[in-house]
């Protein structure tokens, strides 16, 4: 595949997951060799063999995971690896001088005495694009740099980068979000299983044309859905408050319910507090005060185990670390959560041809693409991996179900599929609590729309108060 | 079908290979001390297949290392490295040798049984402590492992000198003899090989089938692959601990047990002599895969057997064997230094190393709810 960056540009590399976007700029970065071909940087053939190379050449990368030490200050974090000493004893005045001096330079503002733990997660993400910088950067590879971001803090990054590019740098924009693309990019190159599938431009282009480039067919950006018909509250949560690992109060005297046939949106930053709402609702929790009702039962203090069987189902929002086990094969991972009850297992006794038989059944159902049960699931891909998880939540039909990012690192159409699998299932009337950090997600399916902030529900919206912009702001933490 | 076969062929591999490199290093040992590693392979292996009974005293030797490398393998399995082994010998063998030579009139197809499960249950208690001590405060298994075998040593040093097993009519450290009724019959005439050798056969299918057909085998692989996502569904990760560490400490109890009531007729406090840890190194060369540490543990055997003859016939050190253990061990764990030198493709499964098996793990916190 080819793709060129010309200075003074924003180059937004769109695609899926896998698609390669990330293997591409571990190339460009010296992370990962390259098979074939090779990287010209200023016309020149670029040795690139590892990150200190791409540095030398002013490449300058900031990753979707920062690589910033939370308890230095924003000073010390920036010129870290590059400091300037006096006979070995490090100069932190001059340091500090240095960053504010770039820092206003390149419109950057930010505390260069300030503690990066200290900083929101956008002030963050200043300090990495700093970092680059100080290093010399010129060309600058930002990947999916808005996931972590409220809706007025990318409105900011986008203004960075505009004054990036101003000034004569490149900046590569990966993303898989088809609006950003269209508000910050010159060019974009759609990306497709390894291989580029069109380079073109915003003025040229629509969101539907790209999301077709990127999936290979046409795709329904939003899943048509009727009225809801809600019923009596299913789940309940009142006045809970819940601690994190190191004991701060993360979820702060919450209180929302799920009726029958609805489908209740979380909206929210990652952080804010839902995480440790859902762990509450399903016993991985033990939550300070409050109480969590499923219908009439109190279900606060239960064990997980006991929860799922009184009718929860949970999407977990990161699969690989608590959704799957990629070891174990597809129709194991089918029944993760009843390997020990019939039909699965007849006392101690697996069931081994009924296991298998159930995720013929499954498979078949939810269109999984496997090529077998007994194939282990780490040869699945992303999209199928999480359709597993899907279907086994919803295969066992609970009455509520807690779905945390559900399409989180899903192909388009694999979140078209589980986006109606929502839709179809509240109108059969389960309740669907859905926790999402894309707003789109919540905009197009949520029913009502929880936004949590800091720990507390900060407003609850119904019917036309569903607005972007509204829950952008409120997401941010103003009132 | 073929695809299968192959794929079968290369988990082979590694240990295979890694098992000639050791003999190669040894080999080299040999030579730099100045013997020629030809002579002593010739007579290490006479010493344990050809010469007269070398067999099966080979087959005596293998049969406690099946048991402990089943035992540290089961471990494996739910991502737990017990290297509590020798304590968990030394229990089994304590409660076995109280039954064996103090409950009498009891038949032969009574008392024997009898003492054989006692011999598992010293053990799986002693095994169950460090699960306890890890499901509900976090302490990990290594440490509470090594503390729990000189316990267990000491105790039994106590319990044979002065303590109420000693036998009050010899002045050497031992119980008193096994009774006959709870004695495991030879099965080759004049030879030491006993019934246990059928056992430890017995036991690679049977714990192939509780880890691969069981549910309480289901929960074992599933906490040990991924237990934040074993605990999402609702098993508890507590409970696995202390269950996985209770069975791989009552195979190493059995262990315990057949070797006082099968070997020695007494309990010593020289029972464990360094088996348990090698144990360690059987359960990684077999894959921590039960049909695997048959084969591995037979390859022990047979050096463990060997060596002496070897030592006898060559003047080569019988810690050439410790040697070509150490070497093995070394090149099952680094599967990637061996696939670089001979260019093997990746196994589709690879061996569980001991970072996989827990050393490298943070335990996580859980409690026994």
């Amino acid at each position: 595949m080819d793709l060129t960056v010309d200075w003074g540009e924003v180059h937004a590399l769109l695609g899926e997951n896998g698609a390669g976007k990330t293997t591409l700029m571990n190339v460009v970065y010296g992370l990962t060799r390259p098979d074939a071909g090779e990287v010209l940087f200023d016309g020149q053939p670029a040795h690139v063999s590892s990150p200190l190379d791409a540095i030398r050449l002013g490449i300058g990368m900031v990753h979707q995971h920062f690589m910033l030490i939370p308890p230095l200050t924003v000073a010390e974090n920036v010129v870290l690896g590059h400091e300037t000493a006096r006979t070995g004893v490090m100069d932190l005045q001059e340091a500090r001088r240095e960053v504010a001096r770039l820092a206003e330079a390149q419109g950057l503002e930010v505390d260069a005495g300030a503690r990066v733990a200290d900083l929101s997660v956008g002030m963050q993400q200043r300090v990495e694009i700093l970092k680059a910088l100080y290093r010399g950067a010129r060309l600058l590879v930002l990947d999916e740099p808005t996931a972590v971001l409220t809706p007025p803090e990318a409105e900011r990054l986008f203004e960075v980068v505009r004054q990036l590019t101003d000034a004569g740098s490149a900046v590569i924009f990966i993303t898989h979000k088809l609006a950003e693309v269209m508000a910050v990019a010159d060019r974009i190159t759609v990306m497709r299983r390894g291989q580029v599938v069109a380079t073109t431009a915003p003025a040229d282009s629509s969101p539907a044309d790209l999301a077709r480039l990127m999936v290979g067919r046409p795709v329904l950006l939003r899943v048509e859905k009727g009225e809801a018909h809600p019923g009596d509250a299913v789940l309940r949560v009142d006045d809970l408050v819940v601690e994190d690992d190191r004991h701060n109060t993360a979820v702060d005297h919450v209180s929302l319910d799920v009726r029958a046939g609805e489908i209740v949106g979380v909206a929210g930053v990652e952080g804010n507090g839902q995480d440790q709402l859902i762990e509450a609702i399903l016993g991985l929790r033990h939550p300070r005060h409050g109480r969590i009702l499923l219908g009439e039962r109190d279900i606060t203090h239960l064990s997980t185990r006991r929860v799922l069987l009184d009718g929860i189902g949970h999407i977990p929002a990161d699969r690989h670390s608590m959704g799957v086990i990629v070891d174990l094969n597809v129709a194991d991972n089918l029944i993760l959560s009843d390997y020990d009850r019939p039909p699965y297992a007849r006392g101690l006794l697996r069931q081994i041809a009924t296991v298998i038989e159930h995720a013929r059944r499954v498979i078949r159902a939810f269109d999984i693409r496997a090529e077998s049960p007994e194939q282990p699931l780490s040869s699945l891909s992303g999209g199928n991996q999480q359709k597993v998880v899907v279907a086994r939540e919803l295969d066992s039909d609970p009455r509520v179900l807690v779905a945390s990012q559900p399409t989180r690192g899903v192909d388009v159409g694999s979140i078209e599929f589980i986006h109606r699998q929502l839709i179809s299932r509240r109108d059969a009337g389960m309740a669907v609590l859905l926790v999402s950090s894309e707003l789109d997600e919540i905009l197009s399916l949520a029913d009502r729309v929880a936004v949590m902030y800091r720990g507390r529900v900060v407003a609850v919206l119904e019917g036309d108060q569903i607005e972007s912009g509204r829950i952008g702001l409120l997401m941010a933490g103003a009132a | 079908m073929t695809a299968a076969v192959i794929a079968r062929a290369r988990s082979f591999a590694l240990p295979l290979v890694s098992v000639l490199l050791g003999l190669a290093a040894g080999a080299v040992a040999v030579l730099l001390a100045g013997t020629n590693p030809a002579d002593a392979y010739v007579a290490l292996f006479q010493g344990s297949f050809t010469n007269n009974n070398a067999f099966t005293e080979t087959l005596v030797a293998t049969i406690p290392y099946v048991f402990l490398g089943l035992s540290v393998s089961v471990g494996f399995r739910a991502g737990l490295f017990n290297i509590g082994g020798a304590g968990q010998l030394f229990l089994g063998g304590i409660f076995a040798a109280f039954i064996g030579y103090r409950v009498t009139g009891l038949p032969v197809v009574l008392h024997l049984p009898l003492a054989l499960l006692a011999g598992m249950v010293g053990g799986f208690l002693w095994g169950a402590i460090p699960g306890l001590l890890k499901a509900r405060f976090g302490a990990h298994e290594v440490i509470t492992t090594i503390m729990l075998n000189y316990i267990a040593a000491l105790l039994t040093d106590f319990l044979v000198n002065r303590g109420s097993m000693s036998d009050p009519h010899t002045a050497s450290p031992q119980t008193p003899p096994m009774l006959a009724t709870a004695r495991l019959p030879i099965i080759v005439p004049d030879s030491r090989l006993h019934l246990g050798l059928l056992l430890a056969i017995l036991a690679v299918p049977v714990v192939w089938f509780l880890l691969e057909r069981t549910t309480i085998g289901f929960r074992i692989r599933a906490v040990g692959l991924n237990a934040a996502a074993a605990r999402g569904a609702g098993i508890s990760v507590g409970w696995t601990m202390v269950t996985v560490m209770g069975i791989s400490g009552a195979l190493a109890g059995l262990a315990g047990a057949v070797q006082v009531l099968g070997v020695s007729g007494v309990l010593t406090p020289s029972l464990s002599s360094g088996v348990a840890f090698d144990a360690i190194a059987v359960a990684l060369l077999g894959g921590s895969n039960p049909a695997g540490v048959l084969p591995a543990a037979l390859l022990f055997g047979a050096l463990k057997s060997g060596a002496s003859f070897m030592q006898l016939q060559t003047q080569v050190s019988a810690d050439l064997i410790s040697i070509v253990q150490a070497a093995v061990i070394v090149f099952v764990a680094a599967p990637l230094l061996v696939r670089w030198l001979f260019r093997l493709r990746a196994a589709p499964a690879a061996p569980v190393s001991i970072t996989e098996g827990g050393l490298g793990q943070t335990p996580p916190r859980e409690g026994v709810a």
